[in-house]
């Protein structure tokens, strides 16, 4: 029972630093130019379906990845010129149905060039057997655990940036009070460009790395959507370090919450409801966490604006 | 300072006056309704008749959202929680062998509001972004018990085997269908022009407009929007109930957040704060797909184009360019009144 | 403006008020006395918390510690619409108006607050007399009849001070809180809502914030000071023009002031 769960505390790091991945740049976006960007988790699906093609196609994992990657942030740097740049000075209205437009766009264009059924790939061969962490107890996939060690690496990178380097500095300035930071000299525009391009380049980078634990479908993007604007409101808008945090609980709660609550359920209902429910109700407490500290906290557990 | 703008020499026109249809709209579309189903019978097209039933029921959704969205400026992201709630009512109910409308159209008006209600309270206390991420975070609760509880059918949904039951009609009818969508639509947009026509409608715009100044001149702001948002919320679960009806069961998509955006498309399509927004709305929505969907797989890719050259070309919303007309034909009139 | 010799009955009091934004003090211990009637200008550098303790008096803010009572009730605790409804009424520093409507609408609502039925989903808005009378007499009062069905937006920034002042006359506020009533008119606009605010002496009580001294010292009958969310002084004209800490506090210990007649009206130093 305790590997089990430990087992699962190793998933739910694992899910939880990749929504950190999507969450760090939505929450900058969101802080910074105070613009709500429905179609973050698209660039995720476009980086996890160019990953997947590439490396079906040449069959080597890590040039699929670092190239859909900057194909990605490619077209991430495309759209904050063409579009969100003009986002930036109209209505949120106006951001929801231009950003929920993109979804539709990106969506259609993937069916189009990738068909509609979900791409199928393997983990690399090198990693694809288990690490023995405990004897004979404990074994954990050794690309699972990559995955960990990238996400750990990309937050401390993350961390660093944004609280040791002078872009860091304005980019923190920039979350907390845009008016104050473009009046001190901070300059915005470029600054927002790198704060987009990047989270495109991490979005591609979790969907890449995710790619051959789940099925790369369409509409992956908008069911991860959810667990990043949760991530983003418990952590508090243009955090980084809120974004990890939240992103940990999130990623915790509903993966070792999925697993107590189905066992738990089975003393109470049949086997097959339980587990229906126990992700259902996982997905609750992560709600209810959200309610929680919204009402303790209205602005996040780490809010960027004083 | 321009002493004489257009508003000033026009002071019928105010943000407070716009949302209000006049009489003589209401009429006419209340005849064009009427006779709807007379045509399509006379074209032989039968199928255009449970078209017709479907844009009145995302009509009735998208108006209900209009109220909350256009007239009260809450961007939900939420709806279509509501009106999955209002349908799931329906097809649970009809399950059970609980099939008359008198009973099952007011619990799913009831739980709906009792949904937006209870979301409400918690979202209305936030602002801007975080509204708009907690109301679809929330609303997703509702899609994800749908697809996990057996009871709800997973992710196929409820079949409604036999459609509400109505003393002395049959639903089954298409024909009987459509009147009764259209009967208690029309109930639902006199109740909606008597709330937005009210001192709480002008109220409702008002906070739109400055919420903060209207706290200061005493209106319980919170209050106010929460009551909103909950009439909203009831209407949407009724426009759920309808179209479990109209579609004979329901799916989990009713709750998808894909749909809480299409009903936000539609309010825009038709008029962001119009009286007939809703309306407009849902009918160039439901026939673009119809006409689109037939001649292409990707109508999707259409919508989205055709979104976002709305937003770039129109930013204030499709009904602030009659706005621009209109202002274009008095200046015209103005400098040629002859003409 | 003199008092009379029976003490004078306090509207509005304050006792320990203190609200603190991180490791800032911005209202220290703060006990503030209104009287009835009277214009109480609230006056201090930049930053010295002036619109924090206003903010706290109309309930947008809660104060972290401390009371406030309006006519002997404790109203700390009530939401701003609770303390519109009590009797007190504010305008903003930074125009807050409905740019979008009419002057006519614009102070309706104000009445419609008043008159309730906000909740009352059927009524139809027919009969609109009370609104009527009530949007008449506040733009009377504050010299708009003439513009009544002009937008807002198109108004001269003068006429929208005067209409900020209108709509929270019309909520008939026995205390008024103004923020800053001449902020960025010129001089002709900033004469005429000196004599507004003049003639609300006696029928409303009046709680001044402004930055121009020389009209603060022309419309006061009593001025506190706020320095670093402290009141350091409250008194008539004469005892503030005098008193010793609120020249230094403007002033720093620069010698050369004594020598002035009037060191605090028309000083340039204040707002900087």
């Amino acid at each position: 029972m305790f590997y089990l769960i430990a087992e699962q505390a190793l998933n739910g790091l694992q899910y939880g630093l990749m929504l950190f991945l999507l969450a760090a740049g939505l929450t900058l976006v969101f802080g910074i130019m105070d613009l709500i960007n429905l179609a973050h988790g698209s660039l995720y699906m476009i980086g996890a379906f160019v990953a997947a093609a590439l490396y079906q196609a040449i069959g080597l994992f890590l040039p699929s990845l670092l190239l859909a990657i900057v194909l990605t942030a490619l077209i991430g740097l495309i759209l904050e010129r063409v579009l969100y740049y003009r986002l930036q000075r109209m209505s949120h209205l106006s951001q929801v149905l231009a950003t929920f437009a993109l979804i539709l766009i990106a969506n259609e264009t993937i069916k189009i060039l990738f068909g509609a059924q979900p791409l199928m790939i393997s983990m690399p061969a090198s990693l694809s057997g288990a690490v023995e962490l405990v004897e004979d107890e404990l074994y954990y996939p050794a690309y699972r655990l990559v995955i960990i060690a990238v996400g750990l690496a990309v937050a401390l990178g993350l961390y660093g940036l944004v609280n040791r380097t002078r872009l860091g500095m304005w980019m923190r300035a920039g979350a907390s009070n845009p008016e104050m930071a473009a009046v001190m000299g901070v300059r915005i525009r470029p600054m927002f460009t790198f704060v987009f391009v990047l989270g495109a380049a991490l979005c591609a980078l979790a969907g890449a790395l995710l790619g051959p634990l789940l099925a790369v479908s369409i509409g992956m993007g908008e069911s991860i959507l959810i667990p990043a604007f949760e991530v983003i409101v418990i952590g508090g808008i243009g955090s980084i370090r809120g974004a990890l945090v939240g992103a940990l609980l999130v990623g915790m709660i509903d993966t070792v919450g999925k697993l107590l609550l189905t066992i738990g359920l089975r003393a109470v209902v049949d086997p097959a409801t339980a587990s229906t429910l126990g992700p259902t109700m996982a997905s609750l407490l992560v709600s209810l966490l959200m309610v929680a500290v919204l009402y303790f906290r209205p602005t996040g557990l780490f809010p960027a604006r004083g | 300072m321009n002493g004489l703008s257009f508003a000033a020499a026009h002071p019928g026109h105010t943000p407070l006056t716009d949302g209000l249809p006049g009489p003589w709209t209401a009429i006419a579309v209340a005849i064009a309704l009427t006779l709807y189903p007379l045509v399509i019978n006379a074209l032989g097209e039968p199928f255009y008749l449970n078209l017709g039933a479907r844009v009145l029921v995302f009509a009735l959704a998208a108006s209900a959202l209009n109220l909350a969205l256009g007239y009260g400026g809450m961007i939900s992201l939420g709806h279509a929680a509501f009106f999955g709630v209002g349908g799931y009512a329906v097809a649970v109910m009809g399950q059970q062998g609980w099939l008359a409308a008198w009973m099952s159209f007011p619990v799913a008006i009831v739980l709906a509001a009792g949904t937006a209600c209870l979301i409400g309270l918690v979202s209305l206390r936030t602002r801007g972004v975080y509204f708009i991420m907690i109301t679809l975070a929330f609303a997703q609760v509702f899609f994800y018990l749908a697809i996990s509880l057996p009871q709800f059918g997973g992710d196929d949904g409820l079949p409604l085997r036999v459609r509400s039951l109505l003393p002395g009609l049959s639903l089954a009818d298409p024909m009987a269908m459509y009147y009764f969508v259209l009967f208690v639509a029309g109930l639902a947009f006199v109740l909606l022009y008597r709330l937005v026509a009210s001192r709480f409608g002008r109220a409702l715009v008002a906070i739109r407009e400055n919420e903060r100044r209207m706290a200061a001149i005493g209106y319980p702001v919170y209050r106010l929007k929460l009551m909103a948002f909950t009439l909203s919320g009831g209407l949407c679960g009724l426009a759920g109930a309808l179209l479990a009806n109209v579609n004979n069961g329901v799916t989990p998509h009713m709750l998808t957040w894909h749909q809480s955006g299409l009903l936000i498309v539609m309010v825009i399509l038709g008029g962001s704060g119009y009286f007939w927004g809703g309306l407009g709305g849902a009918a160039i929505f439901l026939l673009l797909e119809e006409v689109l969907s037939e001649r292409t797989e990707h109508w999707n890719l259409f919508l989205g184009l055709l979104l976002l050259f709305i937003v770039l070309a129109a930013p204030n919303g499709v009904m602030s360019l009659r706005g621009r007309l209109r202002r274009r034909a008095q200046a015209a009139k103005e400098g040629a009144p002859a003409a | 403006m003199s008092h009379a010799d029976t003490p004078p009955h306090v509207v509005l009091e304050t006792h320990g008020l203190t609200k603190r934004f991180g490791g800032l003090v911005a209202t220290d211990d703060c006990a503030l006395e209104v009287h009835s009637g009277e214009i109480h200008a609230l006056i201090g550098p930049n930053g010295a918390g002036k619109t924090t303790l206003l903010a706290q008096l109309s309930g947008e803010l809660l104060p972290d510690r401390g009371r406030i009572l309006f006519e002997g009730r404790d109203i700390t605790r009530l939401p701003v619409h609770g303390r519109v409804a009590a009797g007190i009424a504010r305008s903003f520093q930074i125009t807050s108006l409905f740019n979008r409507l009419t002057v006519r609408e614009n102070l309706a609502l104000s009445v419609q607050a008043r008159t309730g039925h906000s909740f009352d989903f059927l009524g139809t808005v027919e009969d609109e007399s009370d609104l009527e009378t009530g949007a008449l007499e506040a733009a009377e009062r504050v010299g708009l009849l003439d513009v009544l069905d002009q937008t807002v937006g198109t108004l001269s920034h003068g006429r929208q001070r005067q209409l900020e002042l209108g709509v929270a006359l019309a909520c008939h506020p026995r205390l008024l809180l103004l923020d800053e009533p001449m902020a960025g008119t010129d001089p002709e606009e900033s004469e005429r809502m000196g004599t507004l605010i003049l003639s609300l002496r006696g029928r409303h009580t009046v709680i001044l914030v402004e930055h121009d001294m020389d009209a603060v010292f022309r419309l006061a009958d009593r001025i506190s000071v706020l320095v670093a969310g402290r009141l350091i002084a409250t008194g008539t004209v004469d005892d503030i023009r005098r008193h010793p800490e609120v020249i230094a506090a403007y002033l720093g210990d620069d010698e050369e002031s004594e020598g002035r007649a009037h060191p605090l009206p028309g000083h340039t130093g204040i707002g900087a």
